[in-house]
């Protein structure tokens, strides 16, 4: 069930079990009381002083093991939860999760300001080192959760805090928002990819890089079709023209493995559905309808697909 | 002021055409009154309370087919059915009106029906508040019913959360109805708590001290007194929402020095000792019941009182486990994670004494106690998940996610609907003269229980495979499917049972065995007069001599005499022992608490629309609330005698 | 039934009806196209008396930087929004007209960049500036710095055209 790839989920993992065992063990006891005092055969001395003063010990040794056991949890819980608030060391690099209605932006750092880049909905991270994660928002409040690797931290607009990720296993971990946020709360999932460092440092050098110039004359045209509508409006393309942040980068957009914040496989079909009529997939979502004739749409589509 | 007489006689005294003269006169005191203008001016607390319990189940009924909507939706992956727009009003509703409309309203209403009766007076104190909180509660629910039918409703979950409540997020007037539906339930929830306090401390009949009150009575103190705690809380929240979004304030705007974090804090400084207000009632229905049925007093009664009164009190100290994912210093989370522990030992302590109970009495499985048994069985598990939630890092992987749906549903329905529809069986013959039939209870009872373990169980591990809440559908992938379609189908027993439940109340009120005064040969005073009540209640207000007050009685158990039977007297007594103190005259049926209810309710919903709502409502509030309070010709020459009396005395002396 | 009965029946319901046209239009969340194409000639916005509408159009006026120019209504390099000289027009057509054709003298043309949805919310947003909404449909403060009255504070203009194309 908890299913962990990550120091942090396996600490929560063990802990959850214990804590999980532990109360079914309480309840079949209590349950298991519960008959035995409903069942039992009545005797005469039930309403006899003593019969009280039995019962008064047993309830007293009764709430004595609560007591203790609940202490064993408080305990448990303190030293698990010192274990995960802070990373295990150093982290290997800093991202900022931002928080948009409906899809995440992961910003990563870097002290070289043109090498900081943004990678949309999907987080990578290298293999068995810390990330930090520094968590934030541009509207409402959303929760950044992967529940292979991490509990929940809120994004809260006007606030800043800071947790970490880690992997212990490479793989594609799914994430989802845990806080409700309006409309689309249930289509704003993310991908976390866990590669090894080397894996991890191409995939940092090829977001750098701006995109792919168009090579086919589909591509050029679609490039001109995405320049001059609606598209450029809200979405950036490094190395063009695109400048605008108010929907997800688009500069590698074909390198990633979904579309629509974890909504749909990035298969060329689904997004001719998506740029065509979001709505019907993601009612309420920020991009509109576009009526692109389906020459327009082909090109648009060949050119997107064309951004590695 | 002249000296007090205690006023307690020994019953042999009382001929019985003396008793008939009495009882003529007080049905003539205490009269109900009829018609359209009646009905309105009704001041009983028993028809009040009546009104108050069948208005919750119809809110409930509500909000559970708006809850049978979802399971439709969230059955399969995917699904179309319900569109997002639509569904988070449909969830924001259900949320709302459970806990707002039926569950806390409930409560108290049986609270209104009963603590009078249980403590031996006439009527709840501040009879006209209790008829205006009514009225109120009222309003503010077919409000919400009517938003939700005009697309109107609420969309912002029950919790609310800025800023997507707030004026940036939620355009239109959807968030100001919850805000102000709040407001609403407030109003009449205080109003309530404040007469239940002052019923149970100052009009307990002579005999009934502190330690003798009956479990349930304590329980209505406990909850009352933290409502009174509570919801100034979200009085504040709610109204600074309110300004946000139509004055254009900046209480939650982190741009302006506001804070979006604050809106958090408020609302579950209030929101956590909300869930006890719903459950700690509870208690003492369970209490009551368990009593009945083995013929016993409950054991350990001081360790269950102290275990109630400690409920209240640690209650408004863990509200920040609701907001364990906020980023908190670990200082703080585990000193919230320590009191969450900490509130599962009187808790603890309650439901073993109530083994002890059961161990030592004789239970007779009647319907009201299977749902007892049916309460322990829900209530522990959700109890001991509630346990699991309260450790930062397990929380901080089920936080909002369906494990925590599954554990409110297991400690509210289980540990607070249960009990109440037990408790709806138990005073069922007290409050219509006729038994439910008790073969379609249990038959009844069976239905809830599975259906709703069917329901509800699944959704822990959902939780644990890491569904979140509140999102109106899910991917086909993420092997959720079956669990869903289980929840579903389970969904659908609850159904039928909840029909069948209202089937059996309406048919055993039309023709149910007629039961005797206490057909369960219960302790409380309650079951000492006849079934139904009698308008006045107590033909002679008793005297309580031991802690099960009609188990305790003597064969010649004295009674209270010397209160005017021909206005609304009631005895006042002292807050410890119950000593009588002092009289009082509790006022007659009025028109003037409906109207100012009326009034009220109309600056409520205008000030969603307009802040000049409350300058144009001010003028008829005065002249409802003047009409309210005018002083009767009859107390003003009696306040004119005193004053003469006083002299009189003044002067001798 | 009595006539009383009946009557008051009647009424209820024929408010009720009242109000569900009211709300529903003031509450309706139009994500998907609605019906603009029609909007020019009928002259008015689809969006108008429609909060969400309304404000996805304020939303879209910070985003898409109209405040660059109009400084949130104020004016600036562009001309204001918020008082009641119209240039061009305060019709609904003649700003749909200018925001998708442009105007002399710097206002630049949308057309193809702005889908026509998105003119109209922004078209019913800019009429909400000056108030000629109901104070129902009108937006409230944003969570961003104060830079002037809430749009449904303020006092309603009724504007006047100054020149005419």
């Amino acid at each position: 069930m908890f299913d962990p790839h990550g120091p942090i989920a396996r600490s929560i993992a063990t802990h959850g079990w214990w804590l999980l065992l532990m109360s079914i063990a309480v309840y079949l006891v209590v349950m298991v009381a519960l008959l035995i005092a409903l069942g039992r055969r009545r005797r005469e001395i039930d309403d006899q002083p003593e019969t009280t003063r039995r019962l008064t010990r047993n309830v007293s040794i009764a709430v004595a093991l609560t007591v203790v056991i609940l202490v064993g949890i408080a305990a448990s819980s303190v030293v698990s939860g010192r274990g995960i608030y802070s990373p295990s060391g150093a982290g290997a690099v800093t991202v900022d999760v931002v928080g948009h209605q409906w899809w995440w932006d992961f910003q990563y750092h870097d002290v070289t300001p043109s090498d900081v880049f943004t990678s949309p909905n999907e987080l990578h991270i290298p293999v068995g080192l810390p990330v930090v994660i520094k968590a934030m928002s541009t509207d409402v409040i959303h929760s950044f959760w992967v529940p292979n690797l991490m509990g929940k931290r809120d994004l809260i607009p006007g606030i800043v805090t800071n947790t970490w990720i880690q992997a212990d296993e490479p793989g594609v971990y799914r994430g989802q928002c845990a806080e409700f946020c309006g409309h689309q709360h249930a289509h704003m999932a993310l991908e976390v990819v866990a590669e090894p460092m080397n894996t991890f440092q191409a995939w940092i050098r090829h977001q750098r890089e701006p995109a792919a110039e168009p090579a086919t004359d589909e591509e050029r045209r679609g490039k001109d079709v995405f320049m001059q509508s609606t598209c450029v409006t809200c979405h950036a393309i490094r190395g063009t023209d695109a400048g605008s942040h108010l929907g997800p980068e688009l500069t590698h957009v074909a390198s990633r493995l979904t579309i629509a914040a974890g909504t749909l496989p990035n298969a060329r079909g689904h997004l001719a559905g998506w740029i065509a009529n979001s709505q019907s997939i993601k009612p309420g979502n920020r991009m509109p309808p576009n009526a692109l004739t389906p020459d327009d749409l082909q090109a648009v589509l060949a050119y997107v697909r064309s951004l590695r | 002021m002249s000296e007090f007489v205690h006023p307690v006689e020994r019953r042999m005294t009382i001929s019985a055409a003396d008793e008939e003269r009495l009882r003529t006169q007080l049905e003539r005191t205490w009269y109900v009154p009829r018609g359209i203008i009646g009905w309105c001016s009704v001041a009983d607390h028993k028809t009040m309370g009546k009104r108050y319990i069948v208005t919750a189940f119809c809110f409930f009924t509500f909000a559970g087919i708006l809850a049978g909507l979802m399971r439709l939706q969230l059955a399969v992956p995917n699904n179309h059915f319900i569109g997002p727009d639509l569904y988070n009003q449909i969830f924001t509703v259900h949320g709302t009106m459970m806990m707002f409309l039926f569950a806390v309203p409930v409560m108290e209403a049986l609270g209104v029906y009963l603590v009078p009766l249980m403590v031996g007076t006439r009527n709840i104190a501040f009879p006209r508040l209790n008829a205006f909180s009514y009225y109120v509660y009222l309003f503010g629910g077919v409000m919400l019913v009517v938003t939700m039918l005009l697309n109107t409703a609420p969309d912002v979950g029950w919790f609310s959360y800025v800023p997507l409540a707030g004026p940036d997020y939620t355009p239109g007037k959807r968030a100001d109805f919850w805000a102000q539906l709040i407001t609403f339930t407030e109003v009449a929830a205080l109003a309530v708590s404040v007469e239940l306090v002052a019923t149970i401390f100052k009009a307990r009949a002579p005999g009934m001290s502190l330690n003798r009150m009956p479990l349930f009575v304590w329980s209505m103190l406990v909850t009352a007194l933290m409502v009174i705690f509570a919801m100034p809380s979200i009085v504040t929240c709610s109204s600074f929402l309110l300004l946000d979004r139509l004055v254009g304030t900046h209480f939650y705007n982190p741009a302006e020095g506001g804070d979006s974090l604050l809106w958090q804090h408020l609302f579950w400084f209030f929101g956590h000792p909300e869930v006890y207000i719903i459950f700690v009632p509870a208690l003492g229905i369970v209490s009551s019941i368990i009593s009945a049925f083995t013929w016993r007093p409950i054991f350990g009664y001081s360790a269950m009182v102290m275990s109630l009164v400690a409920t209240g009190f640690i209650g408004f100290g863990l509200w920040v486990h609701h907001m364990f994912a906020t980023g908190l210093p670990a200082l703080g989370l585990e000193y919230f994670t320590a009191a969450s522990i900490v509130i599962a030992i009187p808790t603890g302590i309650q439901i073993f004494c109530w083994i002890a109970s059961l161990w030592r009495g004789r239970p007779r499985f009647h319907t009201p106690l299977v749902f007892v048994l049916g309460f322990f069985a829900i209530f522990v598990l959700g109890g001991l998940s509630g346990v699991t939630l309260a450790s930062v890092p397990f929380d901080l992987q089920v936080h909002d996610s369906y494990y925590v749906v599954a554990h409110f549903h297991y400690v509210l329905l289980g540990g607070a609907v249960f009990p109440l529809i037990g408790g709806i069986y138990f005073w069922f013959p007290k409050m219509t003269g006729r038994l439910m039939d008790d073969r379609l209870g249990k038959v009844n009872f069976w239905l809830l229980f599975i259906g709703f373990n069917i329901t509800f169980f699944p959704m822990h591990i959902l939780g644990l495979e890491g569904m979140p809440r509140r999102v109106y559908t899910y991917p086909d992938n993420m092997g959720w499917n079956t669990l869903n379609l289980v929840s579903s189908l389970g969904a659908l027993l609850l159904v039928v049972g909840g029909a069948l439940f209202v089937y059996n109340v309406v048919r055993s009120y039309r023709w149910g065995l007629a039961g005797s005064d206490n057909p369960w040969g219960a302790e409380t005073l309650e079951w000492s007069m006849s079934s139904p009540p009698p308008v006045y209640n107590f033909l002679h207000i008793p005297v309580v001599e031991g802690r099960c007050a009609l188990w305790d009685r003597s064969a010649d158990a004295p009674i209270v005499t010397g209160i005017r039977s021909d206005v609304r007297e009631v005895l006042i007594s002292d807050v410890m022992d119950a000593e009588p103190i002092n009289v009082a005259e509790y006022p007659e049926p009025s028109i003037w608490p409906f109207l100012c209810a009326v009034v009220t309710s109309g600056f409520f919903i205008g000030s969603i629309f307009t802040p000049w709502a409350l300058p144009v409502s001010i003028l008829p509030l005065a002249v409802t609330l003047i009409g309210w309070f005018w002083p009767k010709k009859r107390d003003r020459e009696r306040a004119i005698e005193e004053q003469d009396e006083d002299r009189r005395l003044h002067d001798a002396a | 039934m009595t006539g009383f009965w009946r009557t008051t029946t009647c009424l209820a319901l024929m408010s009720e009806l009242s109000l569900f046209a009211a709300g529903c239009q003031r509450e309706v969340r139009p994500f998907q196209e609605l019906a603009v194409a029609s909007a020019r000639t009928q002259n008015q916005s689809p969006f108008q008396k429609n909060a969400y509408g309304t404000a996805e159009g304020k939303r879209l006026f910070d985003q898409y930087n109209c405040s660059g120019c109009h400084a949130h209504g104020g004016g600036g390099m562009g001309p204001a929004l918020m008082d009641d000289k119209w240039i061009y027009g305060s019709e609904p057509a003649n700003i749909f007209e200018s925001i998708v054709e442009g105007r002399p003298n710097g206002m630049p043309a949308w057309r193809n960049k702005i889908p026509d949805q998105q003119v109209w919310e922004l078209v019913a947003y800019v009429q909400s500036m000056i108030g000629q909404e109901s104070i129902d449909v009108l937006p409230s403060r944003s969570d961003h710095m104060r830079y002037s009255t809430p749009e449904n504070a303020r006092r309603a203009q009724t504007p006047v055209q100054t020149h005419t194309p």
